[in-house]
């Protein structure tokens, strides 16, 4: 079936499986930053905003897209780039294939909270696993990156 | 030095943090779809397979059953030849071997017509009793490999009739006799759980053939000169068929130094001239692949009233599932990697099997037996302590070894006797006592009348690559526009090999790292490397490049005197210019580069460099901990993590500091959390990241660490490895601490608080501190 979206900020009309998640179809369609990683909606890799809301494309089926506005990190380039700088800057990239799915996180929370606390990032990046890094480098890229003391 | 030692940034950072297209998956073009039928038994005999209906749906093109593969037995293990590991596997066997165990290839268009015609697939087993207890697995009465045809390359100790794959023994003085001379003996039986890797980037790989007939396979993995070995010997085909490609690889830890799949792809591909592709998902990943070997290990420390240790006695079990990967190799480092600590005493003995039973195969994680090994020496070191009622601390300083002294098996069981060559072991512990707080605190703090903070701590080492096996080279080629291209195989999962060994690169030809490019690994260019495992690359891959950098470094300043009509020695190699002694005539790189290139010079410059090490010089770490429990419920958190660690020189201090930070992490979840549970009929039931708990970031409470640099006289520009030791100190210094908060030693991983629980309240009460 096909759904029109918007996605990236330009219209674009899918062919969708009804029983095909929005991951899967993003990637069919070229947008290989949207990583899977766990089948089971509690990694965090494929996190893309949908109306602006960062939610998991592997749970959401595409259907679901239908009429909405879909943002993969090809969608903010640029601020996910500063963002990665930090990343990046710390070594906290590492592998680097959780890092897509943890900027558009990282800038979902930017957007939601005012002066977040080191407890707050914790907590709003909880679902976001890594197995490379141990999260503390990722921690400080992310307070530098939005000035947190 | 100007670029070693500095914390550069990951050359590919940006791109993969910013979701390139650089991954296995991502390069696939046109590829059929494999999905892999399995064993739904442990054990069990395909009495017959029906794929006749199940090869009529829609868009599957082929289905491969036992019948139809190479009858030659191999193994999956990524290590040197001759490997050490039972040819033992089967592409697909009448005989499967745990619940998981593959029974049939379906190849289709798309994933859901494979797996939709899986499920018309009508297989009849004779259903076998499984071996599922790997203590009672040696001398059986079932036998898990019963087959004829299963090789070794050489003597390993296996008596596949009593189901043990691998012995070994060392011994070194009479451990008996100087047993009963000791004031104190500790005894204690330590087990530890096969961990799963859990790397983000699950096990995936493609194949295609390419223009000249040639088996191309395209793969996530640690090893792709092993790869290709291993694929020739599965296809029954030559090696000079294959081409192994390794692009970005989203995390390994050991997991992917196992070709755990590659085969099936090249299997497909080779048989249909059909590009193949096989992505496993997270359940295959868990219980299908491989795992850190569970082990049972004894352990006995005896030692005078002083604390003088005098006798060290191991004695371990590992389990090694249904196939030998890395069986023979894992367990003595649970005695070579713990014993050269403690290297006064006057006897040490090790012995120890792996065993085959009826589960999934372990294999290579990130610490490789050094890690079950640390559990339980350095916890019974701790019980020892406690016993002798002295300060952990002051027990160590009176027992480990130093710069200057000697252990039979310091540098691993195929060395000769060497002196250790560099250690800041003791400014590590000094440090990470200050760091953690340990006289105000050791041993315990009362926050209430049901919480408690404990303090632990636990030392361990590792090695830097395997002594007298594993040998590793580099090439450097100038281009016709003055730059390099640096080749080797080595394979960056992350850790950023790629980058460091460009800056070894750009030290010695004193030029900066971005006219340095980096290509690794593809098997039809690359110079022959094992692979990255072993706490290997910086050591044995960076003494390679640099021998390859100063290869082509002379041959620059051979070049650029002749163009200047000057003796080399009349020279200076600066800046990446060739410069006569007095600074009056230069040449720069890019018109060498242009000259050598034209009818003019007719050279192609190109430095190699070969190394491989008599030594493993080990790296050290002094790991403390301190946790928090609450008796009521046996809840454990983890307060703060110290480690101070001695990798010798760091290359790159920024990402030294993150692989610390996330090993530790790794063995903190093995410590607490990362449980692994089998169902009574021998399936994986912790098959999920719902089920198989990694830390999450509210999990780690806070993590400090340091560096205690030492000076490592055999290594690049005096580095040793970090990889893997960082791995190991966590679950004996968390096991400590928890000791000291509640009075109970759990002797089994993970820690959780129903095992508190267990111990502390057998008559409803913790003992008495």
């Amino acid at each position: 079936m096909k759904i029109s979206v918007t996605i990236n900020n330009k219209p674009a009309e899918f062919d969708v499986m009804p029983d095909e998640y929005l991951a899967d179809s993003l990637r069919r369609y070229g947008y290989l930053s949207i990583r899977k990683g766990c089948d089971t909606g509690s990694c965090g890799l494929c996190t893309v905003w949908l109306d602006d809301k960062p939610i998991l494309s592997c749970s959401v089926l595409s259907m679901r897209a239908m009429g909405k506005q879909i943002t993969t990190i090809e969608g903010v380039k640029e601020e996910a780039k500063e963002c990665a700088q930090y990343l990046v800057g710390e070594g906290a990239e590492q592998c680097g294939f959780c890092s897509p799915g943890l900027i558009m996180t990282i800038l979902a929370m930017k957007r939601e909270l005012v002066n977040p606390t080191e407890q707050d990032i914790v907590h709003y990046l909880n679902g976001n696993l890594c197995r490379c890094t141990g999260y503390v480098g990722q921690l400080r890229a992310v307070k530098k990156y939005l000035g947190v003391e | 030095m100007r670029v070693v030692n500095s914390p550069v940034s990951k050359i590919d950072g940006m791109q993969i943090a910013t979701g390139a297209p650089v991954y296995t998956d991502d390069l696939v073009n046109n590829a059929l779809v494999i999905k892999l039928l399995r064993s739904p038994h442990a054990f069990a005999r395909i009495k017959s397979i029906d794929i006749e209906r199940a090869k009529k749906v829609d868009g599957v093109e082929y289905i491969f059953t036992y019948q139809d593969v190479p009858k030659k037995r191999f193994t999956v293990a990524g290590q040197s030849y001759p490997e050490p590991s039972p040819y033992d596997r089967l592409i697909l066997d009448e005989y499967v071997r745990y619940v998981g165990d593959e029974v049939a290839i379906v190849v289709a268009e798309t994933e859901k017509a494979a797996l939709k015609a899986m499920k018309f697939i009508k297989v009849e087993y004779e259903v076998l009793e499984p071996v599922l207890d790997f203590e009672t697995a040696m001398n059986h009465p079932i036998v898990v490999h019963p087959e004829d045809n299963l090789e070794v390359n050489f003597d390993i100790g296996m008596q596949k009739g009593k189901n043990i794959v691998a012995a070994y023994k060392f011994e070194v003085g009479d451990v008996e006799a100087e047993l009963k001379k000791c004031d104190t003996v500790v005894e204690e039986t330590y087990y530890s759980q096969a961990q799963a890797h859990a790397m983000m980037e699950t096990y995936r790989a493609f194949s295609y053939m390419d223009h000249n007939g040639r088996l191309n396979v395209v793969s996530s993995t640690q090893v792709p000169f092993h790869v290709r070995r291993i694929m020739a010997r599965a296809l029954d085909i030559p090696k000079s068929t294959v081409r192994i490609i390794k692009p970005r690889i989203g995390g390994g830890f050991g997991g992917k130094q196992t070709a755990v799949m590659e085969f099936f792809p090249a299997f497909v591909t080779w048989a249909t001239g059909k590009p193949a592709k096989l992505v496993y998902d997270r359940k295959e990943t868990f219980s299908c692949t491989n795992s850190r070997h569970a082990m049972r290990i004894k352990v006995k420390i005896g030692s005078d009233k002083e604390g003088n240790i005098e006798v060290i006695d191991i004695e371990a079990l590992s389990d090694t599932g249904a196939f030998g990967e890395h069986a023979s190799t894992v367990f003595p480092l649970v005695a070579e990697k713990t014993l050269p600590l403690y290297n006064r005493v006057k006897a040490s003995r090790f012995e120890g099997q792996a065993v085959y039973t009826n589960k999934m195969p372990g294999g290579a994680l990130r610490g490789y037996g050094a890690t079950q090994g640390a559990f339980a020496v350095e916890t019974a070191i701790n019980k020892l302590a406690s016993v002798l009622k002295v300060d952990p601390i002051t027990l160590r300083e009176k027992n480990l070894i130093k710069v200057g002294e000697e252990h039979p098996i310091l540098h691993g069981a195929t060395t000769k006797p060497s002196a250790l060559t560099s250690s800041t072991l003791d400014k590590c512990i000094a440090r990470g006592k200050q760091l953690i707080n340990w006289d105000a605190k050791y041993p315990r703090e009362i926050i209430d009348d049901t919480k408690v903070r404990g303090l632990g701590m636990a030392v361990t080492m590792q090695g830097s690559g395997i002594a007298n096996i594993d040998t590793a080279s580099a090439e450097i080629k100038l281009n016709d526009d003055g730059f390099y291209t640096l080749l080797f195989g080595a394979t960056d999962m992350g850790t950023g090999c790629d980058t460091i060994l460009s800056q070894m690169a750009a030290e010695v030809l004193d030029i900066s790292m971005d006219r340095i490019i980096v290509n690794s690994c593809d098997t039809d260019i690359s110079p022959y490397d094992p692979g990255s495992y072993a706490s290997s690359t910086t050591y044995v891959t960076g003494n390679a490049v640099i021998k390859a950098a100063e290869d082509i470094r002379q041959q620059i300043i051979n070049k650029g005197a002749e163009f200047l009509g000057l003796a080399p020695k009349s020279t200076q190699f600066e800046g990446g210019i060739v410069k006569s002694s007095d600074g009056n005539k230069e040449i720069s790189l890019n018109e060498i580069a242009q000259r050598l290139s034209s009818s003019e010079g007719q050279d192609q410059l190109i430095g190699k460099g070969t190394f491989g090490s008599e030594t493993s010089p080990p790296p050290f770490i002094a790991g403390f901990a301190e946790v928090e429990v609450d008796k009521e419920t046996g809840q454990v958190d983890l307060i703060n993590y110290v480690a101070v660690i001695d990798c010798g020189t760091l290359i790159n201090p920024k990402l030294a500091r993150i692989q610390a930070e996330g090993g530790l992490v790794q063995g903190i979840g093995m410590a607490l959390f990362e449980d692994v549970i089998y169902t009574d009929k021998g399936k994986m039931a912790t098959n999920t990241f719902m089920n198989y708990k990694i830390p999450s970031r509210k999990d780690i409470g806070k993590i400090i660490v340091e560096f205690e640099p030492s000076y490592e006289p055999t290594g690049p520009f005096g580095a040793k490895s970090i990889g893997e030791i960082v791995i190991n100190t966590p679950a004996p210094a968390i096991a400590h601490a928890i000791y000291n908060a509640v009075g109970v030693f759990v002797t089994s991983l993970p820690i959780t608080p129903e095992k508190i629980l267990e111990f502390g309240h057998p008559q409803g009460a913790y003992p008495k501190l």
